[in-house]
């Protein structure tokens, strides 16, 4: 009987004709990770909220080139920075309409008003809007501190907005293009505010970009329509949804099913029979990422550089990028991505050497060392194994006498428990914000050393002024020069192992047409196309 | 029946505030908190951790924390979502329809087809039917759900190309949610094709979900059936000269079923508790996938309202199956 049932189902199943994506509609099937939070990107941070939200529907006042780290003019035309370093006055461009929906008609371009708007909601805690929603900005008054930068933003005339800052901060620029500096509609908001449902506003997104908001069914499908007016003239597809879709072993299965153009983060033990499948293909770039093992500086012995050094030369990394990594990792040797400007060449990695290794540990009159390694109990890109990785770092140690024990825990107790300084040495690593030595190498500062944020505690002077220094200039030859030599300090004292940069790939079907993948993580479909 | 009533409901209101117990320490038990998981690796400053905790009201005393949750849940209240910022209440309605058109459909499913199953076995007892059927229905009754789901994936909708992978629609349909079950917003809907789509998502979460409570209800129809198979009454009945039908399908089956309906109303929790993989690798948004995201997340309202709500559903089906007792067997209600 189950049997009969179950051929009567499958049957039943085969007369009804499956809807597979055609083409010729331009609906762009997007098989996302997750479900956003919200749709405000100053609110709802995740990688997976920005994908839904500022990547497709906002822009900002500067923008990132498509699938590149290169700055370019967005909301903002032009801007000017002052002698000084500490005003920057942006110029807006002409013409920009905010989407007119079924919940909302423009009845003006985008003005001043709502670049200032935008970001007061941020840091007024008196602003109208500050508190709707539980307003907590993770960005703003967290990551990248502008309450700490900012001096004042003013309107200097309907398309003109002038920031002003307290201190120079030469990254200032960078950061004012990630996702939580998208520009809202203060018409809108305010419409929201007089109907008394402000909370609207976050769920229901009105912005300026390429693609317009149609709905959310939440955990399900999120719907866009193309921006017929697009300043930046109109996207080439009609239509985009994102298909929500957790499991990477099921979002494979649609793709080769025909259900959807896109998955973002396919299993890495599904990339070969994604290559091999004459429907798909698979694009791969090194990730603006670095994965880590960092030593506690604050315990013995590892305050003491040679056995840090001793460390480094104990390891293998080589053999650990072709197991944990299967390929798709390349080895490490300065806290920066080598595709990020700033990173120093010179630098000589330490070579796999496990008797200089000994001798290092010798001369520091360390004999049987027993410590830990702490294994991260998540994925990540830049480490997707860490378990697999710590027993290899386990073995390579044991050859130099040195006994470690591989700890591991639940997420959240890790990163509080590594932030508070537990651990021997941790597995951790850091994927860009923005595109700015800045972001990766204030993982290593004083500020983070007593923040939690550096898991090394380490606290060195010499790289510390070279990293202040560099805050301050302006001029980017200067700059890079002065990430070169804290680069070079950084080798020298080894606080870190620098354990690899992952490759990202993505699965598509064929048909798209100019996907780019973002070096910062994110999944933009404008300029996009299906064949 | 009053007094009946009374004594269930006596039962579950201790019951009830066990449960809010349970769920409101379960979830604070686990290592980790919202704020830290937000922040990553990243880091936050011990400052702004408490202040952001304080935020939430998570730095009041416990037993106030608790009192705030009971007060809250008595005036429909259950918190706001860490995550989403939105009513906990109004994120389990808009989930919640998608759940119940699943495990609806999934019992439907179950009993459909184990109910005469399990008939069938119990006539021809000692069969090959009956030894194939309990055969299958061990196998089903131990069959990991993740793995079945994928297995059927695999086969019916990547190799076959029968079924759709996930999703309760596909994408290429625009349509209205008004009521949140798909099956009827795609009937009305204007979009032809969209109810067939509707359908078709349906199959295999149904079979996965329907699985495990199919082979309870085909094992528990065939022995209940075979226990009253051999009463005097059935003998006295078939005696008389009636017919097999009549002897099975009424006297039979009517006391059978008080076996078989409390088996089906204790399958509500296995459905809900199944329902979690089940919307996990379909994809499917409903309140399963969604407590297991409050749940990674450390979102405490939103875990410990979803458990309270669940629960309370949970314990309203036991409830009403307990009065189906009543209807079916009078003497229970007279007992006391």
């Amino acid at each position: 009987m189950i049997k009969k049932g179950l051929l009567a189902t499958a049957a039943f199943a085969s007369m009804l004709a499956m809807g597979s994506v055609s083409a010729e509609a331009k609906t762009f099937v997007y098989c996302s990770e997750g479900s956003p939070e919200g749709f405000t990107p100053a609110l709802y941070t995740s990688g997976t909220s920005f994908d839904a939200s500022s990547r497709n529907i906002f822009n900002r006042l500067v923008e990132f080139e498509r699938g590149s780290t290169i700055m370019t003019p967005g909301l903002a035309q032009s801007w000017e920075v002052s002698e000084d370093g500490l005003s920057y006055t942006f110029h807006l461009r002409d013409g920009v309409q905010f989407h007119k929906t079924k919940f909302f008609t423009p009845s003006r371009e985008l003005n001043a008003d709502d670049v200032l708007f935008s970001f007061n909601r941020q840091w007024k805690a008196d602003h109208p809007y500050h508190k709707v929603s539980g307003g907590t900005y993770e960005y703003f008054s967290g990551y990248v501190s502008f309450p700490d930068i900012l001096q004042t933003i003013e309107k200097l005339d309907d398309k003109t907005v002038k920031f002003t800052l307290q201190k120079p901060d030469a990254a200032f620029i960078s950061k004012i293009a990630i996702d939580f500096a998208s520009i809202h509609s203060a018409e809108y908001a305010q419409q929201m505010m007089d109907a008394g449902t402000p909370e609207k506003f976050d769920q229901e997104p009105i912005g300026t970009g390429p693609f317009q908001f149609v709905s959310y069914q939440k955990d399900a499908f999120i719907r866009y329509q193309a921006n017929d007016d697009y300043w930046s003239g109109r996207a080439p597809l009609d239509k985009l949804v994102f298909a929500i879709t957790p499991d990477a072993q099921v979002a494979y299965q649609k793709l080769a099913a025909g259900e959807c153009h896109l998955i973002p983060y396919p299993n890495q033990a599904d990339l070969a029979a994604i290559e091999a499948n004459k429907d798909l293909t698979v694009d791969s770039q090194e990730g603006l990422n670095v994965g880590y093992l960092a030593f506690n500086t604050e315990k013995k012995p590892f305050d003491d550089k040679r056995v840090r050094q001793a460390l480094n030369y104990a390891m293998n990394k080589e053999a650990i990028i072709k197991s944990v990594f299967q390929g798709a990792g390349k080895a490490a040797k300065n806290p920066l991505p080598p595709t990020l400007w700033g990173y120093n060449e010179e630098i000589q990695d330490y070579p796999y050497d496990p008797a200089k290794a000994k001798a290092l540990l010798a001369e520091a009159g360390v004999t049987n060392l027993s410590t830990d390694i702490w294994a991260m109990p998540v994925k990540r890109p830049y480490n997707p194994n860490a378990k697999r990785m710590a027993e290899l770092i386990q073995a390579d140690w044991a050859a130099v006498g040195v006994n470690a024990e591989i700890v591991s825990m639940e997420w959240g107790e890790y990163l509080s428990r590594s932030q508070k300084g537990d651990h021997d040495t941790v597995l951790l690593g850091w994927t860009a914000d923005y595109p700015d030595p800045d972001n990766f190498l204030s993982l290593l500062n004083c500020a983070s050393a007593k923040s939690g944020g550096n898991r090394a505690r380490w606290c060195h002077k010499e790289f510390d002024d070279l990293f202040n220094e560099a805050v301050k200039v302006s001029d980017p030859e200067k700059r890079t020069a002065l990430y070169e030599q804290a680069q070079a300090v950084f080798k020298e004292e080894a606080p870190w192992v620098t354990v690899a940069h992952s490759v990202v790939h993505k699965a598509m079907s064929n048909k798209v047409v100019d996907f780019r993948i973002d070096p910062l993580g994110g999944h933009v479909f404008y300029g996009v196309d299906l064949k | 029946m009053f007094r009946f009533i009374l004594t269930k409901l006596g039962v579950l209101i201790p019951t009830f505030l066990g449960v809010t117990l349970i769920a409101f320490s379960f979830i604070r038990m686990l290592p980790g908190d919202p704020i830290e998981l937000l922040a990553g690796e990243r880091g936050v400053t011990p400052e702004r951790h408490a202040e952001l905790m304080a935020n939430l009201g998570f730095d009041r005393p416990i037993w106030e924390q608790y009192f705030s949750f009971l007060w809250g849940i008595l005036h429909g209240d259950l918190g706001v979502s860490f995550m989403s910022r939105q009513p906990v209440l109004e994120e389990f309605l808009t989930r919640f329809p998608a759940t119940v058109e699943l495990a609806g459909c999934a019992i439907i499913f179950a009993a459909l087809i184990g109910l005469p199953a399990g008939i069938i076995a119990a006539v021809k007892r000692g069969s090959a039917f009956d030894h194939t059927l309990m055969g299958i229905s061990l196998t089903g009754y131990s069959m990991p759900i993740f793995w079945w789901g994928l297995l059927l994936i695999i086969l019916f909708s990547a190799t076959l190309g029968w079924t759709p992978v996930s999703g309760r629609l596909s994408a290429l349909f625009w349509i209205e949610q008004d009521t949140g079950f798909m099956l009827i917003d795609a009937f009305f809907s204007d979009e032809e094709g969209a109810f067939k789509s509707a359908v078709s998502h349906l199959i295999l979460p149904t079979i996965v979900l329907g699985t495990i409570p199919l082979a309870i209800i085909a094992r528990q129809t065939r022995s209940a059936m075979l226990e009253v198979l051999g009463e005097d009454y059935v003998r006295t009945a078939r005696a008389k000269g009636l017919s097999s039908f009549r002897v099975i399908g009424i006297h039979a089956l009517r006391n059978a079923l008080i076996t078989v309906v409390t088996v089906i109303g204790l399958q509500v929790g296995v459905l809900l508790a199944g329902a979690i993989l089940t919307e996990t690798i379909f994809s499917w948004p409903g309140i399963g996938k969604w407590m297991i995201d409050s749940i990674f997340r450390r979102d405490y309202f939103a875990v410990q309202g979803g458990i309270v709500l669940i629960a309370s559903i949970v314990m309203m089906v036991n409830l009403f199956v307990d009065f189906m007792y009543g209807l079916i067997n009078p003497r229970i209600l007279h007992r006391r």
